[in-house]
């Protein structure tokens, strides 16, 4: 991520300098309730060789936002605006068959449930296949032999044989390597992982996130994780993004958020986060309540219903006026009335003891 | 793949013997029930007064005095290998395999008259299930795909009408139209599709589309359901994420995993069809196995009406056994389950 603060005027149809650039992303779905605004003015950017985690709990719009990228509400009722960069594209206003060409091709996703993500008719093999001959003209031979390499690259025992088989007669792990195998066949530079191990046991979530590292490493892409696990967003990824109710709420480098977190609700995620590396003191603590409508934000800021922290901010604010995205240190954004000193503060005295 | 098939056969196998285990008890029930001589139900007459000595002679001389399992056993023999058949004339004849027995009203043996009646029933069955499933399946996808759009709503609503409106209704009116004021297709009758095909066709038409209206609106709506709930799945999205154009996720990812259950109902449907189509024999005058099992009800006729039961058990049996053969080719996990 650049390291300047990307403030809220960015000049229109101005084409950015990052290989992904996310900016004032609005994506919105008119329901009989109302309008849910599941993503509501986001912006980052990512690089090629960088990989950037969004965390955030069920509902925040983390998934919202990855299928904006991929353009697969386009065709729905969803509203999209704002812009959305890659490689000097702009992607929320292209027509869907130029968003189809780039999909599986420059950008590709890797989903959460790789059972339900393939298709139980059809063999693994067909469906790698596939996904190499929309973008090429392959022969049936060719795409099979190239999906056996990648079936090899991704690391399945008897790659040829396994071709064949259907995703039922693959375990867990097997799969989401096979959906990797399928998302990188055309070598996209940009590949978004939504929640790639949530469905996987924990050794297995393991080689998963290596495999992807590695693969990132070797493709040069730029990787946008999306998880809830802060522990993944550790181990994998250079910097990190923070949704809370659509928004982002913090925004920087991962040892910005892990180590000078300045909001709230990240030291709330943290909080709740079991810690190998600390002797154990008390028990977890939770965020109290729970995530807010996305019909009907919370006026003020969108975490304030939970934030332990609005008596530190005079005359109510907190409830009364939106914060914005402000400077928290070089490349560190984050969306709290409270003074960035204070906060800093704040943390070191009464959220990282407790740690 | 063989193991599972021989497993569905000796299972459809057993399902039969159930069967004529059952039709064979019923026919000896009814005269129990009703306190008459199987006679009565053989001939259609009691030719003697009852617990006279010529009609125990003739009880004896058509095996009614024989034991049960002896009697079922003939019966099982005629249909497996053949039999010999007294016609009351004093002629025995044989009866060649499959021999359902012999109808004495109609002074035909009873496979003759179901293999004259196969045919009509077959073609009415088949004919009009090519064409709801054409129709139902199309206008079902349809309707999925453009929800709660002006031919969604159409689509739906000519499916209510559908299941709604009776055979007897739809039948009349279409022949009323086609054949009396527009005269398009006037004084058909039956033709077999190997003696005369136009005629066969002509014949039909009006037949298979009362039919197929029926059956075409419950499987638009099933179409429609299905496909709703596939084009929510993940791997719709994974087909789209992939790039794929908007047909191929259509057809190769949703219709594919939307009409695997279809698969199932189309089959058992068309088993059942056939000895089931009572009302729309009637209606269009059509000599099937649905008008034969009337009419031999009418005229108690049990031999008649107990060769119809089995020869429809038959095609249930064989439409499930080809619809789970089927099943596992389209869906495999089946055959590991």
């Amino acid at each position: 991520m650049s390291a300047e603060v990307i403030d809220v005027e960015i000049e229109p149809r101005k084409v950015p300098d990052a290989f992904l650039s996310v900016r004032e992303l609005r994506v919105h779905f008119p329901t009989d309730d109302g309008l849910v605004k599941s993503v509501d003015g986001l912006s980052f950017d990512v690089e090629r060789g960088q990989m950037l985690g969004i965390v955030g709990e069920s509902g925040s719009g983390k998934s919202v936002t990855s299928q904006a990228i991929l353009g697969l509400h386009k065709g729905s009722r969803a509203q999209g605006t704002g812009e959305i960069w890659l490689d000097g594209r702009e992607l929320v206003e292209a027509r869907e068959e130029e968003m189809r060409a780039l999909r599986g091709s420059e950008m590709s996703m890797i989903f959460q449930d790789p059972l339900s993500a393939l298709h139980p008719f059809y063999t693994v093999g067909w469906q790698i296949s596939e996904a190499y001959r929309v973008h090429n003209k392959a022969t049936k031979k060719q795409a099979r032999v190239r999906s056996v390499e990648m079936l090899a690259r991704v690391g399945i025992p008897d790659p040829d044989g396994r071709f064949d088989d259907y995703p039922h007669q693959f375990s867990g792990g097997m799969r989401q390597r096979a959906m990797i195998a399928m998302a990188l066949i055309c070598n996209p530079k940009l590949l978004i992982a939504d929640e790639p191990t949530t469905a996987l046991d924990v050794t297995v979530q393991a080689q998963i996130l290596e495999l992807i590292k590695d693969v990132q490493r070797e493709f040069n892409s730029a990787v946008i994780l999306i998880t809830h696990d802060l522990g993944v967003v550790a181990e994998t990824c250079d910097s990190v993004v923070v949704m809370y109710g659509g928004q982002c709420v913090e925004r920087g480098a991962v040892d910005d958020i892990f180590y000078r977190p300045q909001m709230p609700y990240t030291w709330g995620l943290l909080g709740s986060m079991p810690r190998m590396d600390r002797t154990r003191q008390a028990r977890l603590t939770p965020i109290p309540g729970q995530p807010p409508s996305l019909i009907q934000v919370p006026a003020g800021c969108v975490f304030n219903p939970r934030c332990g922290f609005t008596d530190k901010v005079p005359g109510r604010r907190c409830f009364t006026a939106h914060p914005d995205l402000g400077d928290a240190g070089p490349g560190h954004l984050a969306r709290c009335h409270i003074p960035a000193p204070e906060r800093l503060e704040l943390f070191q005295s009464e959220i990282a003891p407790k740690l | 793949m063989i193991r599972y098939i021989t497993r569905r056969l000796i299972g459809s196998v057993f399902v039969l013997f159930i069967v004529s285990l059952v039709t064979f008890a019923i026919f000896q029930l009814a005269p129990l029930l009703s306190h008459t001589s199987p006679v009565y139900y053989y001939i259609g007459k009691i030719p003697f007064p009852p617990h006279s000595v010529q009609l125990k002679l003739l009880e004896h001389r058509f095996g009614f005095d024989r034991p049960l399992p002896q009697q079922y056993w003939n019966w099982l023999h005629g249909i497996l290998f053949g039999r010999t058949i007294d016609d009351g004339t004093g002629d025995i004849q044989h009866c060649g395999a499959p021999c359902l027995g012999y109808s004495f009203r109609l002074n035909t043996s009873v496979t003759t008259l179901i293999a004259q009646a196969f045919p009509v029933s077959l073609s009415l069955a088949v004919g009009a299930a090519v064409l709801w499933l054409v129709g139902g399946v199309s206008i079902g996808t349809v309707s999925a795909l453009k929800r709660g759009k002006l031919i969604d709503r159409v689509g739906m609503t000519m499916a209510l009408a559908g299941v709604s409106l009776p055979i007897f209704f739809t039948g009349p009116i279409l022949l009323l139209v086609f054949e009396f004021q527009l005269k398009w297709l006037p004084n058909v009758t039956y033709a077999g599709i190997t003696s005369d095909p136009a005629q066969w066709l002509r014949s039909m038409v009006l037949p298979w589309i009362t039919l197929a209206f029926l059956f075409a609106a419950l499987y638009a709506r099933l179409t429609r359901a299905n496909m709703l709930e596939t084009m929510n799945e993940d791997f719709i999205r994974t087909a789209r994420a992939k790039g794929l154009s908007r047909r191929d996720v259509v057809v190769k990812h949703g219709l594919r995993a939307a009409l695997t259950p279809v698969v199932t109902i189309f089959g058992l449907d068309i088993g059942q069809l056939i000895g089931t189509t009572v009302i729309t024999e009637t209606v269009f005058n059509l000599r099937g196995l649905g008008f034969l099992s009337i009419q031999s009800i009418r005229q108690q006729d049990l031999p008649v009406i107990m060769g119809v039961t089995i020869v429809a058990a038959v095609a249930v049996v064989v439409a499930n056994l080809v619809v789970d053969v089927v099943y596992a080719v389209v869906d495999p996990r089946v055959s590991y389950s």
